[in-house]
Protein backbone atom coordinates (compact mmCIF):
# COMPACT_ATOMS: atom_id res chain seq x y z
CA UNK A 1 0.00 0.00 0.00
CA UNK A 2 1.54 3.31 -0.76
CA UNK A 3 1.16 6.83 0.86
CA UNK A 4 0.67 9.83 -0.95
CA UNK A 5 4.17 10.74 -1.02
CA UNK A 6 5.00 7.67 -2.63
CA UNK A 7 2.18 8.02 -5.04
CA UNK A 8 3.40 11.61 -5.94
CA UNK A 9 6.65 10.38 -6.18
CA UNK A 10 5.80 8.02 -9.01
CA UNK A 11 8.25 8.85 -11.65
CA UNK A 12 6.19 7.40 -14.22
CA UNK A 13 3.06 9.37 -13.62
CA UNK A 14 5.54 12.61 -13.16
CA UNK A 15 6.50 11.50 -16.72
CA UNK A 16 3.19 11.20 -17.97
CA UNK A 17 1.69 14.39 -16.23
CA UNK A 18 4.76 16.45 -17.34
CA UNK A 19 4.12 15.45 -20.99
CA UNK A 20 1.04 17.01 -21.35
CA UNK A 21 1.72 19.78 -19.64
CA UNK A 22 5.20 20.47 -21.75
CA UNK A 23 3.80 21.64 -24.87
CA UNK A 24 1.21 23.99 -23.36
CA UNK A 25 3.92 25.78 -21.31
CA UNK A 26 6.20 26.17 -24.21
CA UNK A 27 3.26 27.53 -26.19
CA UNK A 28 2.35 30.04 -23.23
CA UNK A 29 5.27 31.15 -22.74
CA UNK A 30 6.22 31.82 -26.49
CA UNK A 31 3.58 33.70 -26.99
CA UNK A 32 4.06 36.08 -24.03
CA UNK A 33 7.23 36.88 -24.66
CA UNK A 34 6.56 37.54 -28.45
CA UNK A 35 3.60 39.84 -27.19
CA UNK A 36 6.25 41.08 -24.20
CA UNK A 37 9.37 41.42 -26.99
CA UNK A 38 6.90 43.50 -29.10
CA UNK A 39 5.13 45.64 -26.16
CA UNK A 40 8.79 46.25 -25.59
CA UNK A 41 10.01 48.08 -28.61
CA UNK A 42 7.02 49.50 -29.24
CA UNK A 43 7.52 51.49 -25.75
CA UNK A 44 8.28 55.07 -25.58
CA UNK A 45 12.12 55.58 -24.78
CA UNK A 46 12.44 56.76 -20.88
CA UNK A 47 12.75 60.30 -20.25
CA UNK A 48 15.79 59.77 -18.05
CA UNK A 49 17.78 56.54 -19.86
CA UNK A 50 16.34 57.45 -23.06
CA UNK A 51 15.91 53.29 -25.08
CA UNK A 52 18.57 51.84 -22.67
CA UNK A 53 15.83 51.27 -20.06
CA UNK A 54 14.26 48.54 -22.51
CA UNK A 55 17.23 46.22 -21.34
CA UNK A 56 15.26 46.37 -18.02
CA UNK A 57 12.70 44.26 -19.91
CA UNK A 58 15.24 41.28 -19.89
CA UNK A 59 17.28 42.13 -17.18
CA UNK A 60 14.27 42.91 -14.08
CA UNK A 61 12.84 39.04 -15.08
CA UNK A 62 16.29 37.48 -14.92
CA UNK A 63 17.25 38.82 -11.36
CA UNK A 64 13.57 37.64 -10.22
CA UNK A 65 14.36 34.11 -11.60
CA UNK A 66 17.72 34.15 -10.53
CA UNK A 67 16.32 34.46 -6.67
CA UNK A 68 12.94 32.68 -7.89
CA UNK A 69 15.47 29.47 -8.75
CA UNK A 70 17.23 28.89 -6.06
CA UNK A 71 13.92 28.74 -4.07
CA UNK A 72 13.44 26.48 -6.23
CA UNK A 73 16.51 24.34 -5.50
CA UNK A 74 16.43 25.13 -2.06
CA UNK A 75 12.62 23.51 -1.45
CA UNK A 76 13.59 20.91 -3.37
CA UNK A 77 16.56 20.18 -1.30
CA UNK A 78 14.14 20.71 1.82
CA UNK A 79 11.75 18.30 0.43
CA UNK A 80 14.17 15.79 -0.11
CA UNK A 81 16.02 15.78 3.10
CA UNK A 82 12.33 15.38 5.18
CA UNK A 83 10.59 13.53 2.51
CA UNK A 84 13.60 11.83 1.07
CA UNK A 85 11.10 11.83 -2.63
CA UNK A 86 13.42 10.63 -5.21
CA UNK A 87 11.79 13.52 -7.54
CA UNK A 88 12.71 15.80 -5.01
CA UNK A 89 16.45 15.70 -6.10
CA UNK A 90 15.94 15.70 -9.35
CA UNK A 91 13.99 19.16 -9.13
CA UNK A 92 17.17 20.31 -7.13
CA UNK A 93 19.45 19.14 -9.45
CA UNK A 94 18.28 20.31 -12.79
CA UNK A 95 16.97 23.45 -11.21
CA UNK A 96 20.30 24.58 -10.16
CA UNK A 97 22.14 25.13 -13.32
CA UNK A 98 18.50 26.87 -14.52
CA UNK A 99 18.98 29.50 -12.09
CA UNK A 100 22.48 29.86 -12.52
CA UNK A 101 21.73 30.57 -16.56
CA UNK A 102 19.59 33.26 -15.25
CA UNK A 103 21.60 34.75 -12.44
CA UNK A 104 24.34 34.58 -15.27
CA UNK A 105 22.54 36.61 -17.70
CA UNK A 106 20.89 38.88 -14.86
CA UNK A 107 25.02 39.56 -14.30
CA UNK A 108 25.35 40.29 -17.92
CA UNK A 109 22.30 42.21 -19.07
CA UNK A 110 23.08 44.03 -15.28
CA UNK A 111 26.42 45.37 -16.84
CA UNK A 112 25.37 46.19 -20.75
CA UNK A 113 22.63 48.16 -18.97
CA UNK A 114 24.87 49.66 -16.27
CA UNK A 115 27.51 51.03 -19.17
CA UNK A 116 24.79 53.68 -20.69
CA UNK A 117 23.48 54.30 -16.90
CA UNK A 118 26.37 54.83 -14.91
CA UNK A 119 29.28 55.18 -17.08
CA UNK A 120 30.36 51.45 -15.96
CA UNK A 121 29.97 47.93 -16.94
CA UNK A 122 29.92 47.14 -13.12
CA UNK A 123 29.46 49.17 -9.76
CA UNK A 124 29.47 47.69 -6.00
CA UNK A 125 25.99 48.45 -5.63
CA UNK A 126 23.61 46.35 -3.34
CA UNK A 127 21.86 44.54 -5.70
CA UNK A 128 24.86 43.59 -8.17
CA UNK A 129 26.51 42.09 -5.42
CA UNK A 130 23.99 40.18 -3.89
CA UNK A 131 22.93 38.66 -7.47
CA UNK A 132 26.83 38.01 -7.83
CA UNK A 133 27.21 36.19 -4.54
CA UNK A 134 23.92 34.49 -5.60
CA UNK A 135 25.97 33.45 -8.71
CA UNK A 136 28.70 32.07 -6.78
CA UNK A 137 26.31 30.26 -4.17
CA UNK A 138 24.61 28.34 -7.53
CA UNK A 139 28.71 27.36 -8.93
CA UNK A 140 29.12 25.94 -5.37
CA UNK A 141 25.93 23.82 -5.50
CA UNK A 142 26.54 22.57 -9.12
CA UNK A 143 30.61 22.09 -8.19
CA UNK A 144 29.24 19.70 -5.12
CA UNK A 145 27.38 17.95 -6.51
CA UNK A 146 29.70 17.18 -9.79
CA UNK A 147 32.69 16.24 -7.26
CA UNK A 148 30.87 13.54 -5.79
CA UNK A 149 30.73 10.24 -7.62
CA UNK A 150 27.92 8.37 -5.34
CA UNK A 151 24.62 9.90 -6.24
CA UNK A 152 22.75 9.44 -3.15
CA UNK A 153 25.42 11.30 -1.23
CA UNK A 154 25.93 13.86 -4.06
CA UNK A 155 22.13 14.09 -3.18
CA UNK A 156 22.16 14.83 0.73
CA UNK A 157 24.94 16.74 0.53
CA UNK A 158 24.17 19.35 -2.04
CA UNK A 159 20.51 19.82 -0.37
CA UNK A 160 22.54 20.47 2.82
CA UNK A 161 24.35 23.61 1.11
CA UNK A 162 21.33 24.37 -0.67
CA UNK A 163 19.57 24.88 2.70
CA UNK A 164 21.85 26.61 4.28
CA UNK A 165 22.36 29.25 1.48
CA UNK A 166 18.85 30.03 1.84
CA UNK A 167 19.71 30.86 5.25
CA UNK A 168 22.47 32.70 4.66
CA UNK A 169 20.60 34.61 1.42
CA UNK A 170 18.82 37.15 3.27
CA UNK A 171 21.53 37.81 5.87
CA UNK A 172 24.27 38.34 2.73
CA UNK A 173 21.59 40.63 1.38
CA UNK A 174 21.14 42.73 4.60
CA UNK A 175 24.59 42.84 5.08
CA UNK A 176 25.28 44.29 1.56
CA UNK A 177 22.12 46.41 1.54
CA UNK A 178 23.71 47.85 4.99
CA UNK A 179 27.25 48.08 3.85
CA UNK A 180 25.62 50.52 0.94
CA UNK A 181 24.26 52.92 3.02
CA UNK A 182 26.80 53.36 5.42
CA UNK A 183 30.10 53.42 3.58
CA UNK A 184 29.07 55.00 0.55
CA UNK A 185 26.61 58.07 0.56
CA UNK A 186 27.96 59.42 -2.48
CA UNK A 187 26.90 57.13 -4.89
CA UNK A 188 24.76 57.88 -7.60
CA UNK A 189 21.13 56.94 -7.21
CA UNK A 190 21.15 53.53 -9.02
CA UNK A 191 18.03 52.51 -7.47
CA UNK A 192 14.84 51.87 -10.10
CA UNK A 193 13.34 55.05 -10.86
CA UNK A 194 9.47 55.54 -10.58
CA UNK A 195 8.56 53.36 -13.86
CA UNK A 196 5.39 54.58 -15.55
CA UNK A 197 2.55 52.48 -16.61
CA UNK A 198 2.92 52.24 -20.01
CA UNK A 199 6.89 50.96 -19.29
CA UNK A 200 5.58 48.72 -16.80
CA UNK A 201 3.56 46.63 -18.79
CA UNK A 202 5.50 44.76 -20.76
CA UNK A 203 7.64 44.36 -17.90
CA UNK A 204 5.43 41.94 -16.58
CA UNK A 205 4.26 40.23 -19.48
CA UNK A 206 8.01 39.69 -20.00
CA UNK A 207 8.41 38.61 -16.26
CA UNK A 208 5.50 36.25 -16.65
CA UNK A 209 6.48 35.05 -19.76
CA UNK A 210 10.09 34.11 -18.71
CA UNK A 211 8.48 32.69 -15.32
CA UNK A 212 6.60 30.14 -17.53
CA UNK A 213 9.66 29.79 -19.66
CA UNK A 214 11.71 28.25 -16.19
CA UNK A 215 9.23 25.98 -15.57
CA UNK A 216 8.65 24.41 -18.86
CA UNK A 217 12.79 24.38 -18.99
CA UNK A 218 12.64 22.89 -15.57
CA UNK A 219 10.19 20.50 -16.32
CA UNK A 220 11.90 19.17 -19.26
CA UNK A 221 15.01 18.65 -17.81
CA UNK A 222 13.49 16.69 -14.84
CA UNK A 223 12.63 14.29 -17.18
CA UNK A 224 15.81 14.26 -19.31
CA UNK A 225 17.43 13.34 -15.71
CA UNK A 226 14.71 11.00 -15.35
CA UNK A 227 15.96 9.31 -18.48
CA UNK A 228 19.50 9.28 -17.49
CA UNK A 229 19.23 7.88 -14.22
CA UNK A 230 16.71 5.01 -16.02
CA UNK A 231 19.66 4.77 -18.34
CA UNK A 232 21.79 3.89 -15.44
CA UNK A 233 19.84 1.62 -13.64
CA UNK A 234 19.20 -0.37 -17.01
CA UNK A 235 23.17 -0.39 -17.39
CA UNK A 236 23.56 -1.81 -14.13
CA UNK A 237 21.20 -4.41 -14.43
CA UNK A 238 22.93 -5.35 -17.95
CA UNK A 239 26.17 -5.91 -16.40
CA UNK A 240 24.76 -7.83 -12.86
CA UNK A 241 22.76 -10.29 -15.63
CA UNK A 242 26.05 -10.72 -17.59
CA UNK A 243 27.54 -10.63 -14.05
CA UNK A 244 25.85 -13.74 -13.85
CA UNK A 245 25.01 -15.85 -10.48
CA UNK A 246 26.63 -13.38 -8.21
CA UNK A 247 24.10 -11.19 -6.80
CA UNK A 248 25.62 -7.47 -6.04
CA UNK A 249 23.87 -5.07 -4.15
CA UNK A 250 23.33 -1.95 -6.13
CA UNK A 251 26.00 0.69 -4.89
CA UNK B 1 30.11 18.09 29.49
CA UNK B 2 33.38 16.26 29.89
CA UNK B 3 32.99 14.81 26.71
CA UNK B 4 32.91 17.96 24.92
CA UNK B 5 35.74 19.10 27.17
CA UNK B 6 38.18 16.27 26.53
CA UNK B 7 37.55 16.86 22.72
CA UNK B 8 38.44 20.51 22.41
CA UNK B 9 41.49 19.65 24.71
CA UNK B 10 42.33 17.11 22.63
CA UNK B 11 42.33 18.78 19.31
CA UNK B 12 44.21 21.69 20.98
CA UNK B 13 47.01 18.95 22.08
CA UNK B 14 46.99 18.14 18.62
CA UNK B 15 47.16 21.29 17.11
CA UNK B 16 49.52 22.25 19.41
CA UNK B 17 51.80 19.43 19.47
CA UNK B 18 51.37 19.15 15.61
CA UNK B 19 52.67 23.22 15.23
CA UNK B 20 52.33 22.57 11.24
CA UNK B 21 48.81 23.74 10.64
CA UNK B 22 49.33 26.99 12.81
CA UNK B 23 52.72 27.66 11.47
CA UNK B 24 51.41 27.60 7.95
CA UNK B 25 48.67 29.45 9.00
CA UNK B 26 50.44 32.35 10.20
CA UNK B 27 52.98 31.75 7.68
CA UNK B 28 50.14 32.64 4.97
CA UNK B 29 49.10 35.11 6.86
CA UNK B 30 52.10 37.19 6.70
CA UNK B 31 52.98 36.32 3.46
CA UNK B 32 49.68 37.69 1.92
CA UNK B 33 50.11 40.30 4.36
CA UNK B 34 53.81 41.54 2.95
CA UNK B 35 52.67 41.41 -0.53
CA UNK B 36 50.61 43.55 -0.73
CA UNK B 37 52.53 46.54 0.07
CA UNK B 38 55.60 45.13 -2.64
CA UNK B 39 52.29 44.96 -5.11
CA UNK B 40 50.88 48.19 -4.77
CA UNK B 41 53.81 50.54 -3.72
CA UNK B 42 55.07 52.20 -0.25
CA UNK B 43 52.51 54.67 -0.07
CA UNK B 44 52.13 54.32 3.81
CA UNK B 45 48.77 56.93 2.89
CA UNK B 46 47.17 54.14 0.70
CA UNK B 47 48.31 51.37 2.62
CA UNK B 48 47.20 52.54 6.17
CA UNK B 49 43.64 53.38 3.74
CA UNK B 50 43.56 49.61 2.98
CA UNK B 51 45.16 47.81 5.84
CA UNK B 52 42.10 46.92 8.03
CA UNK B 53 40.54 45.14 5.00
CA UNK B 54 43.91 43.82 3.81
CA UNK B 55 44.01 42.01 7.05
CA UNK B 56 40.53 40.73 7.39
CA UNK B 57 40.93 39.24 4.13
CA UNK B 58 43.97 37.75 4.94
CA UNK B 59 42.50 36.42 8.14
CA UNK B 60 39.81 34.57 5.92
CA UNK B 61 42.00 33.03 3.42
CA UNK B 62 44.51 31.82 6.03
CA UNK B 63 41.32 30.74 8.18
CA UNK B 64 40.23 28.73 5.10
CA UNK B 65 43.61 26.92 4.79
CA UNK B 66 42.76 25.15 7.71
CA UNK B 67 39.87 24.27 7.55
CA UNK B 68 39.47 21.70 5.29
CA UNK B 69 41.31 19.63 8.00
CA UNK B 70 38.91 20.47 10.26
CA UNK B 71 37.09 16.60 10.02
CA UNK B 72 40.09 14.92 7.49
CA UNK B 73 42.90 13.60 9.69
CA UNK B 74 39.87 12.48 12.28
CA UNK B 75 38.40 10.67 8.78
CA UNK B 76 41.59 8.75 7.93
CA UNK B 77 42.52 7.61 11.42
CA UNK B 78 39.27 6.24 11.84
CA UNK B 79 38.38 8.27 14.99
CA UNK B 80 35.08 10.02 13.58
CA UNK B 81 33.28 6.85 13.45
CA UNK B 82 34.66 6.59 17.04
CA UNK B 83 33.30 9.88 18.39
CA UNK B 84 29.83 9.36 15.64
CA UNK B 85 28.72 6.36 17.99
CA UNK B 86 30.29 7.89 20.90
CA UNK B 87 28.26 9.57 23.74
CA UNK B 88 28.50 13.03 22.95
CA UNK B 89 26.00 14.21 19.65
CA UNK B 90 27.37 15.07 16.48
CA UNK B 91 26.34 18.47 17.09
CA UNK B 92 28.53 18.60 20.16
CA UNK B 93 31.22 16.88 17.99
CA UNK B 94 31.05 19.60 15.61
CA UNK B 95 30.53 22.16 18.26
CA UNK B 96 34.12 20.95 19.75
CA UNK B 97 35.99 20.78 17.06
CA UNK B 98 34.95 24.46 15.90
CA UNK B 99 35.48 25.68 19.22
CA UNK B 100 39.39 23.87 19.24
CA UNK B 101 39.57 25.17 15.84
CA UNK B 102 38.79 28.73 16.71
CA UNK B 103 40.66 28.68 19.61
CA UNK B 104 43.70 27.21 17.68
CA UNK B 105 43.42 29.32 14.91
CA UNK B 106 40.83 32.46 14.95
CA UNK B 107 42.34 33.83 17.69
CA UNK B 108 46.07 33.52 17.23
CA UNK B 109 45.17 35.13 13.97
CA UNK B 110 42.97 38.17 15.70
CA UNK B 111 45.67 38.89 18.11
CA UNK B 112 48.79 39.25 15.35
CA UNK B 113 46.28 41.27 13.33
CA UNK B 114 48.06 45.20 15.23
CA UNK B 115 51.72 42.98 14.97
CA UNK B 116 50.61 42.68 11.55
CA UNK B 117 49.12 45.90 10.95
CA UNK B 118 52.83 47.52 11.58
CA UNK B 119 53.64 46.37 7.90
CA UNK B 120 50.88 48.04 6.52
CA UNK B 121 50.90 51.14 8.50
CA UNK B 122 47.63 50.10 10.48
CA UNK B 123 46.67 53.76 12.01
CA UNK B 124 46.89 53.07 15.94
CA UNK B 125 43.13 54.11 16.88
CA UNK B 126 42.39 51.10 15.17
CA UNK B 127 44.28 48.56 16.62
CA UNK B 128 41.74 47.62 19.49
CA UNK B 129 38.68 47.64 17.47
CA UNK B 130 40.12 45.74 14.93
CA UNK B 131 41.23 43.01 17.46
CA UNK B 132 38.45 43.38 19.25
CA UNK B 133 36.06 43.20 15.37
CA UNK B 134 38.30 39.93 14.36
CA UNK B 135 37.74 37.85 17.59
CA UNK B 136 33.98 38.64 17.20
CA UNK B 137 34.10 37.49 14.06
CA UNK B 138 36.52 34.55 14.09
CA UNK B 139 33.65 32.43 15.85
CA UNK B 140 31.22 32.44 12.24
CA UNK B 141 34.37 31.35 10.75
CA UNK B 142 35.38 28.35 11.99
CA UNK B 143 31.47 27.54 12.88
CA UNK B 144 30.69 28.10 9.60
CA UNK B 145 34.09 26.42 8.15
CA UNK B 146 32.60 23.18 9.77
CA UNK B 147 30.06 22.78 7.36
CA UNK B 148 32.17 23.25 4.48
CA UNK B 149 34.11 21.33 6.20
CA UNK B 150 31.78 18.78 6.51
CA UNK B 151 30.57 19.09 2.75
CA UNK B 152 34.10 18.73 0.99
CA UNK B 153 35.24 15.79 3.21
CA UNK B 154 36.63 13.06 0.90
CA UNK B 155 35.64 14.84 -2.57
CA UNK B 156 38.65 15.39 -4.61
CA UNK B 157 39.54 19.16 -5.01
CA UNK B 158 38.12 19.44 -1.89
CA UNK B 159 40.16 22.96 -0.89
CA UNK B 160 39.00 24.65 -4.13
CA UNK B 161 35.67 23.63 -3.85
CA UNK B 162 35.78 24.65 0.03
CA UNK B 163 37.07 28.34 -0.68
CA UNK B 164 33.99 28.66 -3.34
CA UNK B 165 31.56 27.33 -0.61
CA UNK B 166 33.00 29.87 1.80
CA UNK B 167 32.90 32.99 0.11
CA UNK B 168 29.42 33.78 0.43
CA UNK B 169 29.05 32.54 3.94
CA UNK B 170 31.44 34.47 4.87
CA UNK B 171 30.50 38.08 3.19
CA UNK B 172 28.89 38.96 6.04
CA UNK B 173 31.27 38.61 8.67
CA UNK B 174 33.71 40.48 6.52
CA UNK B 175 31.46 43.34 5.92
CA UNK B 176 30.33 44.09 9.35
CA UNK B 177 34.14 43.41 10.13
CA UNK B 178 35.62 45.71 8.04
CA UNK B 179 32.30 48.36 8.67
CA UNK B 180 32.87 48.55 12.48
CA UNK B 181 36.25 49.23 12.32
CA UNK B 182 35.82 51.77 9.79
CA UNK B 183 33.27 53.32 12.13
CA UNK B 184 35.14 53.39 14.69
CA UNK B 185 37.55 56.09 13.41
CA UNK B 186 34.00 58.44 13.03
CA UNK B 187 31.89 59.37 15.93
CA UNK B 188 32.04 57.44 19.23
CA UNK B 189 28.72 55.50 18.76
CA UNK B 190 28.86 54.54 15.35
CA UNK B 191 30.81 51.20 16.29
CA UNK B 192 28.91 49.74 18.01
CA UNK B 193 25.60 49.13 16.20
CA UNK B 194 28.15 46.71 13.30
CA UNK B 195 29.67 45.14 15.70
CA UNK B 196 26.63 44.15 17.69
CA UNK B 197 25.39 43.16 14.01
CA UNK B 198 29.02 40.72 13.68
CA UNK B 199 28.60 39.24 17.26
CA UNK B 200 24.91 38.18 16.14
CA UNK B 201 25.78 36.68 13.49
CA UNK B 202 29.09 34.82 15.25
CA UNK B 203 26.18 33.68 18.02
CA UNK B 204 23.67 32.47 14.95
CA UNK B 205 26.85 30.69 13.52
CA UNK B 206 27.62 29.12 16.79
CA UNK B 207 24.18 27.91 17.32
CA UNK B 208 22.90 26.90 14.23
CA UNK B 209 25.76 25.66 12.12
CA UNK B 210 26.62 22.42 14.51
CA UNK B 211 23.36 20.78 13.25
CA UNK B 212 24.10 21.37 9.36
CA UNK B 213 27.44 19.92 10.03
CA UNK B 214 26.62 17.23 11.96
CA UNK B 215 23.37 16.25 9.15
CA UNK B 216 26.13 16.48 6.36
CA UNK B 217 28.72 14.22 8.57
CA UNK B 218 26.28 11.61 9.34
CA UNK B 219 25.67 11.47 5.47
CA UNK B 220 29.29 11.37 4.81
CA UNK B 221 30.00 8.49 7.35
CA UNK B 222 26.72 6.19 5.93
CA UNK C 1 13.79 52.18 -35.11
CA UNK C 2 16.39 54.64 -33.99
CA UNK C 3 17.30 52.80 -30.48
CA UNK C 4 19.48 55.87 -29.73
CA UNK C 5 23.46 56.31 -28.92
CA UNK C 6 23.42 53.32 -27.10
CA UNK C 7 21.33 50.46 -29.37
CA UNK C 8 24.62 48.71 -29.30
CA UNK C 9 24.46 47.82 -25.94
CA UNK C 10 20.57 47.11 -26.13
CA UNK C 11 20.34 44.89 -28.94
CA UNK C 12 23.32 43.01 -27.21
CA UNK C 13 21.72 42.49 -24.46
CA UNK C 14 18.52 40.95 -25.92
CA UNK C 15 20.96 38.78 -28.46
CA UNK C 16 22.77 37.16 -25.49
CA UNK C 17 19.53 36.35 -23.51
CA UNK C 18 18.07 34.72 -27.05
CA UNK C 19 20.60 33.03 -27.52
CA UNK C 20 21.92 31.59 -24.14
CA UNK C 21 18.27 30.27 -23.74
CA UNK C 22 17.86 29.23 -27.53
CA UNK C 23 20.49 27.14 -26.65
CA UNK C 24 19.51 25.40 -23.69
CA UNK C 25 16.34 24.73 -25.47
CA UNK C 26 18.48 22.91 -27.95
CA UNK C 27 20.42 21.10 -25.75
CA UNK C 28 17.86 19.95 -23.26
CA UNK C 29 15.47 18.80 -26.96
CA UNK C 30 18.88 16.29 -27.99
CA UNK C 31 19.72 15.14 -24.91
CA UNK C 32 16.49 13.88 -24.05
CA UNK C 33 16.25 12.09 -27.23
CA UNK C 34 19.83 11.06 -26.68
CA UNK C 35 18.86 9.44 -23.32
CA UNK C 36 15.84 7.90 -24.76
CA UNK C 37 17.64 6.51 -27.53
CA UNK C 38 19.74 5.23 -24.93
CA UNK C 39 16.68 3.26 -23.21
CA UNK C 40 15.43 1.91 -26.45
CA UNK C 41 18.44 0.62 -27.17
CA UNK C 42 18.84 -0.63 -23.78
CA UNK C 43 15.78 -2.46 -23.68
CA UNK C 44 15.71 -3.79 -27.34
CA UNK C 45 18.90 -5.79 -25.88
CA UNK C 46 16.52 -7.51 -23.53
CA UNK C 47 17.36 -5.85 -21.11
CA UNK C 48 14.36 -5.74 -17.81
CA UNK C 49 14.54 -2.82 -14.87
CA UNK C 50 13.69 -4.29 -11.78
CA UNK C 51 10.36 -3.43 -11.48
CA UNK C 52 10.14 -1.39 -8.57
CA UNK C 53 14.01 0.82 -8.00
CA UNK C 54 14.83 0.74 -4.99
CA UNK C 55 16.62 3.24 -4.23
CA UNK C 56 19.63 2.74 -2.13
CA UNK C 57 20.46 3.34 1.66
CA UNK C 58 19.91 7.09 1.55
Amino acid sequence: MQTLTQRLANPTRFMALSATLLPWLSVIAGLLIAVGLYMAFAAPPDYQQGHSAKIMYVHVPSAWLAMFGYLHVAGSSFGYLVFRHPLADVSAKTAAPIGALFTLLCLVTGSLWGKPMWGAFWAWDPRLTSVLILFFLYLGLIALRSSIEDESLAASLTAVLAVVGIVILPIIRFSVDWNSIHQQPSVSRLGSPAIHASLLAPLLVMAVGMSVLFIALHLKAMRNEVLRRRVKALRLAEVQAAGGLMQQPAE
Amino acid sequence: MTAFRQLVHRDLTIAWKEGGTIGVTLGFYLIVVAMLPLSLGPDLNLLSRIAAGVLWVALLLAALLSLGRMFETDLEDGSLDVLATGPLAMEGVVAAKGLAHWLATGVPLAVLAPVLGLLLNLPVETYGPLVATMLAGTPAISFLGAIGAALTLRTRRGGLLLALLMLPLFVPTLIFGIAAVSASGTEPGAFTSPFLILAAISLAAVALAPFAAAAALRFQLR
Amino acid sequence: MDLGPYAGFILAAYAIVALALSAFVVWLVFDGRRQQRLIDELEARGVRRRSIRKTDGG
